[in-house]
């Protein structure tokens, strides 16, 4: 299970990078798409210019066996979503970390977001 | 505490993904993933642990009459070495289980039955059975193994003693393989050829590793139960505790052809007629929104429910989300175009003939 150190997490399995240019890029750890198993459909509910708020829906995952939430890992405005990834949800099973779904800026510092270590503990709980 | 098949560390050195299901520990996919077994099956062949499943023997001189009292398929003409399919009925019509019978000969026949279902079935049929028939559980001794697809007959033959059953719902008793005597059967759960071996517990394993490492070069994956529940929905193969119960009738699942009602007297059978035209009947869905319906989900035609999703999917052969349904009779044909409320959202769908998939002679 691949836990990227230069990458920060939320308890229910989303990834954030935070990029050089002020942007947070978001997306389901590799954790999340495997346990999912085969990704059908993402259904983002979010818009490019729309807000999202951390911790809040912001879209759903379908995938053969179940369907779940996507959370936003921090709030802001959203900048652009991923069209590849959506139309080609496989690329999540493939490259989790690469497949990102949201990209939000400007955004607002979420002091709750996990380090990998502190990740790693939840999933190692479940 | 889940019970483990002979197959369970088979399972886990190849990343089986192991859960709980029906009292055994089974995997729900391998590495590949469901999507990629799958399409295995459907082009290549897949092995599947079945072991969970129930087998029982029905024995005695009055073996088959009991058979037909119990169950609504009609035995009277079959021969050793057949299978028949056949759900069988509570006194309401309701559906018990549904099960295999397979003639050993004139006084015995093994049925298979679902493994959720087995310790009611098995007391619902002792509670039952008269005359010259006992009933003897070989479930905890029995593994099962299932290889499905076009490619499962050259692999399995390849390790067998001898010829293999060759028509579709036939078996054959004591063939060898890979040294180990199994009852092979030309059966399964996947729309596609493929046979079904029964086989005691002991040195099961070592059919398990012959059949994996035959098929390799044939392109068999190893399925988990997560590419038998789609790989069935394709197909429509009603499914236990979704498409049937003790609330459905096997007519409302469509399911008449297996329900003799010109036999004299079966379990149930009074109150089918009694019923009359069934209320309800199974049909198939196609979405056509990005989402996938979901057993349980409310099915809407013109904003007005008329039944429920039994079970949904994303259909990997058909790279379609499908789904069925039961409905009132009669509310909708093939080519109506309907609403499914999943999860707060109406996701379009269109009625379609089942099965879904069907493979090529």
């Amino acid at each position: 299970m691949s836990v990227p150190r230069d990458l920060f997490y939320t308890a229910t399995s989303e990834w954030v990078r935070f990029t050089d240019d002020g942007f947070a890029l978001a997306g389901l750890t590799d954790h999340a798409q495997e346990t999912l198993g085969d990704i059908a459909y993402v259904n983002l509910s979010c818009v490019a210019g729309g807000a999202v708020s951390a911790g809040e829906a912001m879209g759903e995952i379908e995938s053969i066996k179940a369907v779940t939430d996507v959370y936003a890992p921090v709030s802001g405005t959203v900048a652009a979503v991923n069209e590849e990834a959506v139309d080609n949800p496989e690329r999540i099973n493939a490259d989790p970390y690469g497949a990102w779904l949201v990209k939000i800026g400007p955004f607002e510092p979420n002091p709750a977001l996990l380090d990998a270590a502190a990740y790693e503990q939840i999933i190692a709980g479940e | 505490m889940e019970k483990k098949t002979p197959f369970c560390d088979a399972h886990v050195r190849s990343a089986g993904k192991m859960v709980p299901y029906a009292g055994y520990l089974l995997p729900v996919s391998y590495a590949a993933g469901i999507a990629a077994e799958h399409m295995a099956v459907r082009t290549a062949a897949g092995l599947f642990d079945v072991s969970h499943m129930g087998e029982v023997l029905i024995s005695g001189a009055d073996a088959l009459s009991n058979l037909q009292n119990l169950l609504t398929n009609d035995f009277s003409g079959m021969a050793d070495g057949q299978i028949k399919y056949s759900p069988m009925c509570n006194e309401d019509g309701g559906t018990v289980d549904d099960l295999l019978v397979y003639r050993k000969d004139e006084k015995l026949y093994m049925i298979v039955l679902n493994a959720s279902n087995r310790e009611k079935d098995i007391s619902w049929m002792r509670a039952r059975l008269q005359g010259d028939t006992k009933l003897t559980d070989i479930s905890e001794q029995t593994a099962e193994i299932a290889i499905q697809g076009p490619r499962s007959a050259e692999i399995v033959a390849t390790l067998a003693d001898s010829p293999l059953p060759v028509k579709y719902y036939t078996f054959t008793d004591n063939i060898s393989i890979s040294g180990v005597r199994c009852l092979v059967s030309r059966t399964g759960y996947t729309g596609e050829d493929g046979f079904e071996l029964y086989l005691d517990n002991q040195n099961a394993r070592d059919v398990w590793d012959a059949l994996m490492q035959q098929g390799v070069a044939a392109g068999l994956l190893p399925c988990g139960l997560g590419a038998r529940d789609t790989l069935r929905l394709e197909a429509a193969m009603p499914l236990y505790g979704h498409e049937l119960d003790e609330d459905i009738t096997p007519l409302e699942a469509g399911l008449g052809r297996f329900v003799k009602m010109e036999k004299d007297f079966f379990l149930g059978k009074s109150a089918l007629l009694r019923a009359g035209t069934p209320a309800r009947e199974r049909i198939g869905l196609e979405i056509l929104d990005r989402g996938i319906a979901r057993a349980g989900d409310t099915v809407l035609l013109n904003e007005k429910a008329i039944g429920a999703v039994t079970s949904g999917t994303m259909a990997p052969a058909l790279n379609k989300a499908v789904a069925m349904a039961l409905v009132q009779r009669g509310s909708v044909a093939a080519g109506y175009e309907l609403g499914v409320e999943s999860r707060g959202k109406i996701l379009q769908a269109r009625v379609v003939g089942l099965p879904f998939y069907k493979k090529s002679k």
